[in-house]
């Protein structure tokens, strides 16, 4: 059955308080998740309390604040600080975020930071990726044709064909949609989850690629695609503002159109 | 342990070509209840406090029997869709959700079937 309680050795405790704060009076309290595969220690909670005239203003500069200046300990992805790499995704304030495109004035009161939810986690808010880079390469995402490509020429799409990839081509991958998904926490052993099956329909929908029944034939199953039940938490979390749930719903509607 | 690749896990027995049926199913059942389920209710809400016999001749109107046994056949159909979404989400172990999917179909089919004959007595008179 489904597991609704932590194991033992998961279960978050209370950890160190460290105020950095020194008696100033724009200050912010962020409650950070941490575990040390090495030290057989369960998670804990640390909390940072850290004087927001001295850090920039978004939630990765906070993170980055405690990392450079109070414990170096701390560990997390972050690389472009633009919303474009994916690498800074993690659980702030109970939704999943990228940490670089969250400002600290949207949340009130004390900031708490996860890992992305259902990962294994590495160490701190790192999760392990694997499974989910390897279930991107199953989907084959680059163009694959039978026809060559014209000698002198790019492939040539129209218009209206290329729009039809808005909406899809913005996503970053950075799993975002897919941690939020309770059917992707139950049974992502065998469901791709959004953050893929929206992927795959960007390749399904490209009017370039001659390979759209194939990438149908190898979606058609009770678990790579039917697990979404149109809970539709991809789509209120995407960091990108993008629709994952419409793109699996897209997908849906195309077997059933070809079964017709 | 397994020294498989990330990849080979993912890919494991290929796609089963297969859910598509059971997805489009799940909807046309439901489009078929929505009215069914309404006239079910207004039908029997109407009817309280009324007698034995009230009631049996009601179900043995032709087009009452025909929608009753519409409705008890959607019914238990759009369950059984229903519930194997359910164990299939939620059972882990292999033999168990095995188990769980035939018990699901037996029920299913000992349900619509009792619940249809049950119509078709009324209809026919044999104990009324």
């Amino acid at each position: 059955m489904a597991e609704f309680t932590l194991p033992k050795n998961s279960k978050v405790k209370k950890g160190k308080s460290i105020s950095a704060a020194n008696g100033a009076s724009n200050t912010r309290t962020f409650h950070i998740y941490r575990w040390e595969p090495d030290s057989g220690e369960n998670p804990r909670m640390d909390s940072y309390e850290i004087d927001l005239d001295k850090c920039g203003p978004m939630v990765l500069d906070a993170i980055i604040y405690i990392k450079n200046e109070i414990d170096s300990t701390l560990t997390f992805r972050r690389s472009c600080r633009e919303g474009i790499c994916g690498s800074c995704a993690m659980n702030i304030g109970d939704t999943n975020t990228l940490a670089c495109t969250r400002g600290i004035a949207e949340y009130k009161g004390d900031i708490k930071i996860y890992p992305l939810p259902h990962m294994q986690v590495k160490k701190d808010l790192v999760p392990d990726m694997t499974h989910f880079y390897a279930q991107y390469a199953s989907i084959k995402p680059w163009m694959q044709t039978q026809t060559p490509a014209p000698p002198d020429r790019e492939r040539l799409q129209s218009k209206e064909d290329r729009e039809k990839i808005d909406g899809l081509y913005e996503c970053i991958l950075c799993a975002c949609c897919s941690t939020s998904c309770p059917s992707y926490w139950w049974n992502s052993d065998r469901y791709l989850g959004p953050a893929i099956l929206l992927q795959a329909y960007r390749w399904i929908i490209d009017s370039r690629d001659e390979n759209t029944g194939e990438r149908l034939d190898d979606l058609e199953d009770p678990f790579r695609l039917y697990r979404c039940h149109t809970i539709m938490n991809c789509t209120n979390t995407c960091p990108k503002g993008l629709n994952p749930a419409k793109s699996i719903a897209e997908i849906k509607k195309l077997l059933v159109t070809r079964a017709m | 342990m397994s020294l498989q690749t990330p990849l080979a896990k993912v890919k494991g027995l290929g796609s089963a070509k297969d859910g598509t049926h059971h997805w489009w199913h799940q909807r046309l059942s439901a489009i078929a209840l929505l009215p069914l389920s309404l006239w079910f209710i207004y039908s029997v809400v109407s009817m309280v406090g009324a007698d034995y016999m009230t009631v049996v001749y009601w179900i043995r109107l032709p087009y009452v029997t025909v929608l009753l046994i519409l409705f008890l056949v959607a019914l238990f159909y759009h369950a059984l869709l229903g519930m194997q979404i359910v164990v299939e989400d939620y059972i882990h172990s292999e033999w168990q959700k095995i188990a769980c999917l035939i018990l699901v179909k037996f029920l299913a089919a000992v349900g619509a079937l009792a619940s249809v004959l049950s119509v078709l007595n009324v209809f026919f008179g044999f104990n009324a």
